[in-house]
């Protein structure tokens, strides 16, 4: 099979290079020599990338956190090295004996002259494993604090709009379609359909959740699907669909399985359903139960509104009560006390004003005294006055020997002009 | 003070208002005037809620593989 491949490259001319190895003379060194299978090997493109199955032995962890190992099977094995930022990731930690599929490329380590398998992803190959590639992963994310109820969202109690990631076309969307149009019509339902089970489940669960968060017309999100197997509900225990769960900023409510399937979807929800139906009953209030609840109100209301006036009523029929009191008589001798009261009243009040009027007059008079030409006159101004009546006020208004009146504070005599 | 017309409200917000608006009848502190104006406010609010609650009807909806969503009530 390999010489086949060999000559189809030689075609192609996709053969090393033969003369940078120096092959003049037929006689390789070395380093030549697994330079030229190294190109050989990367070459090709199923080695390039695989998955091969088989029993780990001799697993160590550097401190460097590289891990390396051998895989064998009954009659051949082969070395292993995984980097350690690929051993980081890996959900698994093996141990010598576990059944395991590496995905990764072969190539050659040069300076050893060895061909490995270059890990890059490991997962558990026997189904006893499972159990334990989902004890480790729940233990890693709840390290994390993924699970903690810090981080849990509150599920609103009056949902417009609900985003389901299901399975088109099986009885868990079917068992949430009748639920959530039995207690509360009043919201909508948005599907984003996926795969629930198998390799391509993840991605499409993790896409479906994106879309629904991305939008802003949603109030919550319900992740479900019905019963199965634990291979069946394997999807809802990837690493990806976890923390998109996680990630999501609208609530989530996880109903995937029977009461008794725990996912791991299931401890990062922020309300988790033991089954489709009850992560419907969660996410909506029952319509009957809101309907009474109004009906209440309004019986509150009313009752509140009657004592309302009735309290205004017993206040007034109260005041009207305690005039009612004052009998005849009483009226009578309390009125004459009233008239002697009210007229001193009067009196008084009488006099103050007449002594107000009697100030202000005073007030008056003195503001009038200061601004009238008598005063002026008091003070020594003198009006002068020609024989015609005019006032005179410049000295331009006389001339030599006329005849000019002038009046005093206290009378007047005439002047002749000199 | 919400002051939308009552039927823009959605359920939640009216049902909220109309909580608010019986506690503050009862706690009959209020004028005569303003006790019968919160008073129709309160029968509107109620009158809103009970009449969504009658009428829903649920929408559902599905993201198709062409990314257009269709509307699947009647299904």
């Amino acid at each position: 099979m390999v010489r086949i491949d060999l000559l189809r490259y030689s075609e192609n001319t996709m053969i090393p290079h033969f003369e940078q190895y120096g092959l003049e003379d037929q006689v390789w060194s070395v380093s030549d020599l697994n330079g030229y299978i190294r190109e050989l090997i990367d070459i090709d493109y199923r080695l390039g990338e695989l998955q091969v199955i088989g029993e780990v032995s001799n697993f160590s962890q550097a401190k460097s956190g590289h891990a390396y190992f051998t895989l064998k099977d009954d009659s051949s094995q082969i070395r292993c090295v995984m980097w350690a930022s690929f051993a980081k990731r890996t959900s698994i930690v093996p141990i010598d004996g576990d059944a395991v599929v590496a995905h990764g490329r072969v190539s050659v380590y040069e300076a050893m002259g060895q061909y490995q398998l270059y890990v890059e992803r490991l997962e558990h190959a026997g189904r006893g494993d499972l159990a334990r590639e989902f004890e480790q992963l729940k233990q890693r994310l709840a390290d994390e604090g993924l699970f903690d109820p810090e981080h849990k969202v509150q599920i609103p109690a009056f949902p417009v709009k609900i985003g389901i990631v299901t399975s088109a076309d099986a009885a868990a969307l079917r068992d949430i379609r009748t639920v959530l149009k039995r207690r509360w019509p009043l919201t909508s339902v948005l599907i984003a359909p996926t795969l629930v089970q198998g390799k391509e489940a993840p991605a499409q669960i993790v896409e479906a959740l994106l879309w629904l968060d991305g939008r802003n017309d949603i109030d919550t999100i319900i992740v479900s699907r019905g019963g199965g197997s634990m291979e069946d509900l394997w999807a809802f225990n990837d690493e990806g669909v976890a923390r998109a769960i996680f990630d999501a900023t609208h609530p989530v409510i996880v109903g995937v399985g029977h009461e008794t399937d725990f996912t791991i979807a299931d401890f990062v929800a922020d309300l988790r359903a033991p089954t489709p139906s009850a992560a419907a009953e969660l996410a909506v209030p029952d319509i009957g139960e809101m309907a009474e609840h109004v009906q209440d109100l309004n019986q509150k209301m009313v009752k509140a509104v009657l004592n309302s006036f009735h309290q205004n009523r017993v206040y007034l029929d109260g005041l009207l009560r305690s005039l009612g009191n004052l009998s005849p008589r009483s009226a009578l001798d309390s009125n004459r006390q009233r008239v002697d009261w009210l007229s001193n009243r009067l009196e008084r009040s009488f006099d103050r004003r007449m002594d107000q009027a009697k100030n202000r007059l005073e007030l008056s008079e003195a503001r009038l005294a200061a601004v009238s030409p008598i005063s002026t006159l008091q003070r020594g101004y003198a009006i002068v006055k020609k024989k015609d009546g005019s006032l005179v006020r410049s000295v331009a208004h006389v001339v030599e020997g006329e005849e000019l009146e002038i009046h005093v504070a206290d009378g007047g005599f005439t002047a002749t002009v000199e | 003070m919400n002051d939308k017309e009552p039927k823009e409200l959605t359920f939640e917000a009216a049902l909220y208002e109309l909580e608010e608006t019986v506690t503050k009848l009862e706690s009959g502190e209020l004028a005569l005037e303003e006790t019968l104006q919160l008073f129709e406010k309160g029968q509107s609010l109620a009158v809103l809620c009970s009449s969504q609650l009658e009428s829903a009807a649920m929408r559902v909806e599905m993201l198709t593989s062409d990314g257009e969503i269709l509307d699947i009530s009647a299904e």
